[in-house]
């Protein structure tokens, strides 16, 4: 009876704008684990410039009224874009960019509008980074949580389920960049040394669909409780 | 963490605000967004040079804004690449209706943000080239990785593409003597501490006390081996040999050469690097046309140094020796 009372979420604003508020409490949250794992790998920046990006996300997010759905992708986009710096600023900033294109001028969007808003992201990312599954970055987590979001909802499942399908599918896809050899950014230049670490890129794009799936989970519950206190 | 700092959250913007203080003669600075620039930009009919990095490296980037060599310098955080508003509003500022050229150091990072901005400054009618800079010897598995390291030669590329832009040569001109510079030098460095990031507050990596990294990059990335700490004389061997055979050089060779120290080695090191580089130089026939040493591209306090080594003819010697004068270079 829930999965039917709860497949009936839209993706509007006010959803969105969760998402990116827990997203900002996640990052704040494991920004020293992200400038550890960055450190093991990198250069011991990503939970910083992440949480410096998120924190104005939060920010302008605060003021933020529209409610096309376009607009707010690209303000996202563009925020990251400008305030995070190194490679991420740019990965996210196109991630967010893209989906604000495939959801230019709407005000909700359907299952099928989310996951493919989606996609273009991830094919954004893909893209501007030249990364494929395997070069132990933030592919890795992003891929495999589109293709199993894609799956679910064909399979008629919930977005709510489908999301929670695709966070499953980016923490197996994070803990997958452990034994992978780096072969973008700056990790590459260790070879066979960042064999035994988690990709710090991973690892936020994890949170990013983790927080997603609450925020959707989170607009999806109400229904159910109004219908089972209807019910009962 | 032991730092002549207020809060590591505006070491940046209070260094910014001192250079543009210390040398307002020369250039001056914009925040938000970020940038540093020559305090006669925009120049009508000239190319306008810009480059930009992490912060942590000075003087490169911000210190050779000036007459002949850069007209805008875009400071990131330190050690994170700045972002594409911080470029597209340094190009705006420098465009004299000739275009700008990006000299862009070949960090992941750095390539992503100056590409958007690249896109964005095109989109505004802007004409854009971009020069990138990856002299780094210590990567050896270039198919592997992202690629050869961009470090001392962007120096190099900078003077020379300074001086090329202040003789009033075309977009497309300067462009092509900056690939050429980017064709023709290599470096290699080492490092005998690490660095403390502020923002961090611990080590970027850790060295025991008879340890070294060779062919350590500028934000402390490995090279290619940890081994016990040598002498200066057979570190500046292992150095200069992967420079002389990666080029690579030969008896006849004219160079230009640079011993950089990384921030936190004396002066007095460096010119023992130097004496023994100029033998080795010596020994293989090849001619030290021009040389730096000093402190050019550093990693905060880490202690080592870098080699740099670039060929040249009498034309590149020529923009070589045209005047500069910014604050961390001037003849």
């Amino acid at each position: 009876m829930k999965n039917i009372m709860i497949s009936n979420v839209r993706v509007e604003s006010a959803v969105l704008v969760d998402w990116m508020l827990r997203f900002a409490d996640k990052i704040l949250e494991n920004k020293e684990m992200l400038t550890a794992l960055d450190a093991a790998i990198g250069d011991a920046d990503h939970g910083i410039n992440m949480a410096r990006g998120m924190e104005e996300v939060r920010r302008r997010l605060a003021a933020y009224a529209d409610e096309d759905l376009g607009a707010l992708f690209k303000t996202i986009g563009m925020t990251l874009l400008s305030k995070v710096g190194g490679a991420s600023g740019p990965l996210y900033g196109t991630l967010f960019l893209r989906m604000g294109v495939a959801s230019s001028g709407k005000s909700e969007l359907t299952n099928g509008e989310f996951a493919a808003a989606f996609a273009a992201g991830v094919d954004g990312v893909r893209q501007r980074g030249s990364a494929r599954i395997g070069d132990k970055t933030m592919v890795d987590a992003l891929l495999p949580a589109m293709v199993a979001l894609q799956r679910a909802l064909e399979e008629h499942a919930s977005l709510c389920e489908a999301m929670q399908a695709a966070m499953q599918a980016a923490e197996e896809g994070m803990k997958a960049t452990i034994p992978m050899q780096a072969s973008k950014g700056r990790a590459s230049y260790l070879g066979p040394r960042s064999i035994g670490h988690q990709d710090p890129g991973a690892t936020s794009a994890y949170l990013l669909i983790l927080s997603a799936a609450e925020a959707i989970c989170q607009a999806a519950q109400p229904d159910a409780i109004a219908e089972a206190s209807s019910g009962g | 963490m032991k730092k002549l700092i207020n809060d590591p959250s505006n070491v940046v913007e209070e260094s910014m605000k001192g250079l543009a203080r210390a040398h307002a003669d020369l250039l001056r600075v914009h925040f938000d967004p970020n940038y540093v620039v020559r305090i006669d930009a925009p120049r009508a009919g000239k190319v306008g040079v810009i480059s930009g990095g992490g912060s942590g490296h000075e003087p490169m980037h911000s210190g050779f804004v000036g007459y002949g060599m850069l007209d805008a310098a875009c400071p990131g955080p330190i050690f994170t690449s700045p972002t594409p508003d911080q470029i597209v509003a340094a190009a705006h500022a420098v465009n004299g209706g000739a275009g700008v050229l990006f000299i862009v150091k070949n960090y992941t990072g750095d390539i992503l943000n100056f590409d958007i901005a690249a896109e964005l400054c095109r989109n505004e009618g802007i004409e854009v080239e971009s020069v990138l800079i990856h002299d780094d010897v210590a990567v050896e598995d270039s198919l592997y990785t992202a690629g050869r390291r961009g470090v001392g030669l962007t120096i190099f590329a900078e003077k020379i593409c300074g001086a090329a832009a202040e003789a009033g040569l075309s977009l497309a001109e300067v462009a092509a003597i900056g690939r050429e510079v980017s064709e023709r030098g290599r470096s290699m460095g080492m490092a005998l501490t690490p660095c403390i990031v502020p923002a961090v507050g611990q080590p970027t990596f850790t060295l025991r006390e008879d340890e070294m990294e060779i062919g350590v990059g500028i934000h402390g990335e490995p090279g290619r081996q940890r081994s016990r700490l040598l002498r200066a004389d057979e570190i500046t061997d292992i150095l200069a040999t992967t420079i002389f055979d990666d080029l690579p050089f030969r008896r006849g060779s004219e160079a230009i050469v640079m011993v950089n120290g990384m921030g936190g080695t004396p002066l007095m090191e460096l010119y023992i690097v130097f004496r023994h580089l100029a033998e080795l130089c010596d020994a293989r026939g090849i001619a030290i046309r021009r040389n730096l040493v000093g402190n050019y591209i550093t990693s905060l306090e880490m202690a080592g140094c870098s080699i740099t080594m670039m060929e040249v003819d009498d034309a590149l010697l020529r923009w070589w020796d045209a005047p500069v004068r910014t604050p961390a270079l001037r003849w």
